[in-house]
């Protein structure tokens, strides 16, 4: 390294610091000041919830039940980011999660047994994120559009489907999943595969040109075209991913409720993407983070567990919301313009 | 009594930006009726001292006189309500609105002061149009549905829709065909008669002797000349003015024997109807190409086209002696081409993310093992790309937008030289980049070129076309009116030839 007479360096030739010592300003540089203020959040309302309801908030198995219910809107969250990130938007993720769950629990379908309900809900959720892709990437769709249209077409077709009915699941091998017995070490077989999808859209991100063609997309598609990404395809792509994370979540409902029902995964899209934005994911397009989303995610499932054991009514849960998801955007504006 | 004030009066102007000084002083008179012109080379400061006087900008010193007492000209709004009204060069007309709504933008005539009387707006309208010599023109019409010519004059009706003193017309007769511009210097003929001031911005000598009364002519933020004669100043004075430059560029030295090797990059009939007429040009490895030209003289459709970034109507890009798939940047990518485009933040640079990311962007998949990037090997090859170029800071973790537009513009060669790119197309290579930075971005550029990439650059700045390049293409309106070798062309000639079409002197 070369040697300059200016700024001071201490022994490892490195710029010291200005202020602080560096070791755990480091670590907070690398967690970054989103990630932790979102903790910071779910940290009051563990504490909330711990101090209102003592026995039954704390009780392990209302926080199964919380992991258990965030499991289904996180995978879908997870393929929402990647959209969002792209600079489009998915509104059909809650029909096509309703179309996939009753697709994959039709009597038909229920005979092949569990792999073929699996099967059947993750083609079905591909299969409607591939129309989607189509519209966009190449039909020149704005996204908006595309999935709006998606949205009102696969609730009616599940509505079709079902005729309106519950579809009960009788498949031993779906139901014993959602049993105790089948927990991992007390976790919940659906906890445990939202943990592998929040783990693995991390690395996508992250770590492959996949992640790095989506967030260049986003950030800026004419830069992205001219650097040669074939930017269609990619976008074709992410709402295949999008749909296959919503035929996902459509099995872990099944597996929670033992049931398709048409009406399932109602108003998921706005909780995905108030989910993404509170995480700081830029509607604009270009940035990010899996983690953030995750992390929303887990804030709104628990203000929802911890209003229910309060026994306030969802009109309140509602306005709580609206008002997180304000009070997040400014905060991050303001944590943006100072940095 | 004191004679009768000048309408307006700049004097000491200043402005300046991040890294530019865009006006140094600038004085400029203009009397009631009358038909000013300003001429300048792109970056002498024209754009900026219009925007002044439009509002748009603030000056940082100077004063502004309106009929002899002194405004400030704190918005557009204020501007107008002066009576100055802006044309730009860009049409700034709402394409989804009608032409009369269009015209009444901002002051539509109402009822009780919100209901708009459409009737009212679509009359008076239509007769402004018909003094403009333009009543075919519906204004009941979306602007969209309009030809360019049709919407200029829409524009010029929204100027005169106000109680107007004087126009700024920039660059009005570019999109024109003749008739038309007879029309408009009809128009400028009533309008002066009227006893409004026209500022009359055009890179055409021939107009400006035309109608023009006296010239104002800027050079580096500079007013050179103040009211020359615009009738009887002959052309080689005005040329004289407009050239040599203060700022002395240093150049890096050509090769002693020019490049023999074959063509690595063949244009063959190359056109884009409306945009460029068929061009033919060969680069050789180690060889720089210049393309010299004005604004609209189609020099960044030609570069885009050529990287396939649009889709020409007839012609071939040949690398290697392999025709491209027309209209395939990945196909251009492929063979070899890159491009580091004219708006480096809107066409090629990833704003939020590290400078290794942007480096990396063209050339992730070779790091890559199943989609998986070593990000380890994707460092060091982006380190070492910058390193070569000097691009500083030396830290390719830095988010790009925290660099100066110098080293921005190597991180966008930094990425084509990652890629390994045998032709790099340069689009306005030292747009935004401060003078004392240029230097060192030339020689850059030579040495990529001595080192066997074949260069094709565009610059409005004819010095650093003469001065960069090898060979010389000089362009006027779409068309390759010249070609030499650099070291037998001068400023002076090449503005003649850009200007007027055919040497003059």
């Amino acid at each position: 390294m070369t040697q300059h007479a200016s700024p001071p360096r201490d022994g490892t030739g490195k710029a010291a610091p200005v202020d602080g010592p560096p070791a755990w300003r480091g670590v907070i540089a690398r967690a970054d000041v989103r990630t932790l203020s979102l903790l910071g959040v779910l940290a009051v309302l563990v504490i909330i919830g711990g101090i209102t309801k003592p026995d039954e908030f704390l009780d392990t198995r209302n926080l199964q039940l919380v992991l258990t219910q965030a499991s289904v809107i996180g995978v879908v969250t997870v393929g929402m980011t990647f959209v969002i990130i792209s600079g489009g938007i998915d509104l059909s993720v809650g029909a096509i999660v309703a179309l996939a769950s009753v697709w994959a629990t039709t009597v038909a379908t229920q005979e092949y047994g569990f792999f073929g309900i699996l099967f059947t809900a993750i083609v079905v959720g591909v299969g409607c994120g591939l129309v989607n892709g189509v519209l966009i990437a190449y039909g020149a769709m704005v996204p908006f559009i595309a999935t709006l249209a998606m949205l009102a077409s696969a609730r009616g077709l599940a509505l079709q489907i079902t005729d309106g009915r519950t579809q009960i699941v009788t498949v031993d091998g779906i139901l014993d999943l959602g049993e105790r017995d089948s927990y991992v070490l007390g976790v919940p077989p659906l906890v445990l595969v939202f943990a592998a999808v929040t783990v693995i859209g991390w690395l996508v991100l992250n770590r492959t040109t996949f992640g790095r063609r989506t967030v260049a997309v986003g950030g800026n598609a004419e830069a992205a075209r001219l650097a040669g990404i074939d930017v269609r395809r990619q976008r074709l792509y992410l709402y295949l991913l999008s749909g296959l994370c919503c035929g996902i979540a459509a099995f872990l409902l099944i597996v929670l409720s033992g049931s398709g029902q048409n009406t399932n995964g109602n108003l998921y899209e706005l909780d995905a993407i108030a989910a993404a934005i509170i995480g700081g994911t830029l509607l604009s397009g270009g940035r990010g983070t899996i983690v953030g989303s995750v992390l929303g995610v887990l804030i709104f499932t628990t203000i929802t567990n911890i209003f229910a054991l309060n026994n306030l009514q969802s009109d309140v849960q509602q306005i709580a919301k609206g008002a997180i998801i304000v009070a997040a955007v400014l905060v991050q504006r303001r944590t943006a313009s100072t940095t | 009594m004191a004679p009768e004030p000048p309408l307006l009066s700049m004097s000491g102007i200043t402005k300046s930006f991040p890294g530019v000084r865009a006006l140094d002083g600038v004085d400029l008179d203009v009397q009631a009726g009358e038909v000013h012109c300003l001429l300048g080379q792109n970056g002498a400061g024209k754009s900026t001292l219009i925007k002044v006087l439009a509002g748009a900008h603030q000056p940082d010193t100077g004063a502004i006189r309106w009929r002899g007492e002194e405004v400030t000209l704190r918005s557009p709004i204020a501007a107008m309500r002066l009576g100055i009204a802006t044309i730009y060069q860009e049409l700034d007309l709402v394409e989804h609105l009608s032409v009369a709504e269009n015209v009444h933008l901002g002051h539509e005539p109402t009822t009780a002061g919100f209901v708009v009387r459409g009737k009212a707006a679509r009359a008076s309208t239509g007769a402004l149009l018909k003094r403009l010599g333009h009543p075919e023109i519906e204004p009941g019409r979306l602007v969209g549905e309009l030809s360019a010519a049709q919407q200029q004059i829409v524009s010029m009706a929204r100027a005169l829709s106000h109680d107007v003193r004087l126009i700024v017309m920039d660059e009005p007769s570019a999109a024109l065909d003749p008739d038309e511009v007879d029309n408009l210097f009809r128009i400028v003929g009533d309008l002066t008669a009227a006893g409004v001031a026209v500022v009359y911005i055009s890179h055409r000598l021939e107009e400006i002797r035309r109608i023009g009364d006296r010239v104002t002519v800027l050079k580096d933020g500079r007013a050179v000349a103040r009211g020359l004669p615009a009738k009887s100043t002959p052309t080689s004075e005005v040329v004289s003015l407009m050239t040599g430059r203060n700022v002395a560029y240093v150049f890096p030295d050509r090769p002693v024997s020019p490049p023999a090797a074959e063509p690595v990059l063949s244009v063959r009939r190359l056109t884009r109807e409306g945009e460029f007429a068929p061009l033919d040009l060969d680069v050789r490895p180690g060889e720089i190409v210049g393309l010299a030209g004005l604004v609209g003289s189609g020099r960044s459709e030609i570069l885009e086209t050529v990287f396939g970034a649009r889709k020409p109507t007839a012609g071939q890009v040949l690398v290697g002696g392999r025709p491209l798939r027309p209209g395939s940047v990945r196909a251009a990518v492929r063979a070899g081409l890159g491009l580091a485009p004219e708006e480096r933040k809107a066409q090629a640079l990833l704003m939020l993310e590290s400078v290794t990311r942007n480096v990396s962007v063209s050339t992730m998949s070779r790091f890559a093992r199943a989609g998986w990037i070593d990000r380890g090997a994707e460092l060091g090859a982006a380190r070492a790309a910058t390193r070569e170029l000097s691009l500083r800071p030396d830290n390719p973790d830095v988010p790009v937008r925290t660099l100066s537009g110098g080293n921005q513009q190597k991180a966008v060669l930094a990425r084509w030289l990652l890629r390994g790119c045998r032709v790099l197309l340069l689009d306005e290579p030292t747009r935004g980049v401060d003078v004392g930075a240029r230097a060192e971005l030339y020689a850059v550029i030579r040495r990529l070129a001595d080192e066997g990439l074949a260069v094709l650059l565009v610059s409005s700045e004819v010095p650093e076309v003469l001065g960069l390049a090898d060979r010389v293409l000089v362009l006027r309106e779409g068309r390759v009116v010249h070609e030499a070798p650099a070291r037998e062309l001068d400023e002076h000639r090449v503005l003649d030839l850009v200007m007027e079409g055919s040497p003059a002197s």
